[in-house]
């Protein structure tokens, strides 16, 4: 069976794309590890228009209640392994778990935590090296820590740590932080953070758990003895997967104001594009643009 | 008989349990970052750190997977 569209992601864009499609009443389905994305994992959302405060998780779920009022095939659990352009302007999509046909591809992936591709990393991953101190920070009550990055992803995580760890060492790669001076301020007015900056993580050494991270700090090596690292180097465009679209340097897929990406009919929606800002309702904006751009594009092929 | 071990502050602990509570599944919400002793019974038992994990008689589930979680509890 060949789709009309095929969604790929269900985060704030990819859900309302589906909306829209689904009111347009195209043929179409989506593809999607997780309903929410990032905003399901988000803290306290107080600038998503309509709700004064919200937490992350809320607001996900009533994108998802909204989603679910309409029947169409929902894939969740499944993630995209590749993209492939056939003839006849067909795009087949190959998932861990299945294949699919569309005549236009909506692609709302987002962002994922980028790694840090140093040796111990993959091995102690929930062992020790976590992406979500606001999930994991708890668990290490009285320890020593580690948080890798200088953006205010990282400040913000070592300033909860604070409170939770008996030491924090914030290792920055860079001279200086890129996150907001009120976080530096707060982190410099707390007594257990130790700032490392110029230093660059080399590995996460452990055995059944982390039990240190080795660093280089101009000319010298060492290391710190942590029980936890708490990686928070940014984030990455889950965008592998696809190849005949135009990227930036950074893996965003480019696309023009309407969402239409290099490729007709694959267009683009949310953070995994080059969409400047990267907030929940921009994200959903787009994603409304890109199925109504679908629509106009399945119009014209008939 | 369903154990989760969780944190307050942790967004997949709580779509877990929302999932959970959506499927009329009765379990025992286990706040790992106030029981010491718990957070240790954790993960001695899952063999890792993070939240959240569930303890579905006595299988054990690490994170919020959804469709380990259905096929254990049959939903």
């Amino acid at each position: 069976m060949i789709h009309d569209l095929i969604i790929l992601g269900a985060g704030p864009a990819g859900i309302t794309a589906a909306v829209y499609a689904a009111r347009k009443r195209l043929n179409f389905m989506v593809v999607t590890r997780d309903i929410g994305g990032q905003a399901a994992i988000s803290g306290d959302i107080e600038n998503y228009t309509g709700y004064q405060f919200i937490t992350g998780p809320d607001l996900a779920k009533k994108f998802a209640d909204h989603l679910k009022q309409f029947s169409f095939p929902l894939k969740e659990g499944e993630a995209v392994n590749r993209v492939e352009k056939l003839a006849d302007q067909i795009f087949k999509v190959i998932t861990d778990q299945g294949e699919y046909m569309g005549k236009a591809l909506i692609v709302a992936t987002g962002k994922v935590p980028r790694p840090l591709l140093v040796p111990g990393e993959a091995e102690f991953k929930n062992r020790g090296v976590s992406y979500c101190a606001t999930c994991d920070g708890p668990l290490f009550s009285g320890k020593t820590v580690a948080v890798v990055g200088g953006g205010n992803s990282a400040l913000d995580a070592a300033l909860s740590l604070t409170k939770i760890a008996k030491q924090v060492y914030l290792v920055n790669i860079n001279p200086r932080f890129t996150g907001d001076p009120i976080m530096e301020e707060k982190i410099r007015a707390t007594d257990n953070v130790v700032i490392l900056n110029n230093s660059q993580t080399l590995k996460i050494i452990g055995d059944k758990f982390v039990t240190g991270i080795e660093i280089k700090t101009g000319k010298d090596t060492e290391v710190l003895p942590v029980q936890g690292v708490f990686v928070e180097a940014g984030l990455t465009p889950n965008s592998a997967f696809i190849d005949f679209v135009d990227k930036n340097k950074f893996g965003e897929i480019e696309v023009n104001c309407t969402t239409e990406t290099s490729t007709p009919g694959v267009f683009a929606a949310g953070d995994v594009t080059t969409v400047p800002d990267k907030q929940i309702i921009i994200a959903a904006g787009e994603g409304s643009k890109a199925a109504l751009r679908a629509f106009r594009y399945l119009a014209e092929l008939k | 008989m369903v154990k989760v071990y969780s944190t307050a502050t942790c967004p997949y602990c709580h779509l877990a349990k929302q999932f959970l509570a959506e499927n009329k599944i009765e379990f025992e919400d286990i706040d790992v970052s106030v029981n010491q002793q718990a957070a240790e019974e954790m993960i001695q038992k899952s063999q890792q750190m993070g939240v959240p994990v569930l303890d579905i008689d006595g299988t054990i589930v690490i994170g919020f997977d959804k469709a380990k979680i259905k096929q254990l509890l049959k939903i």
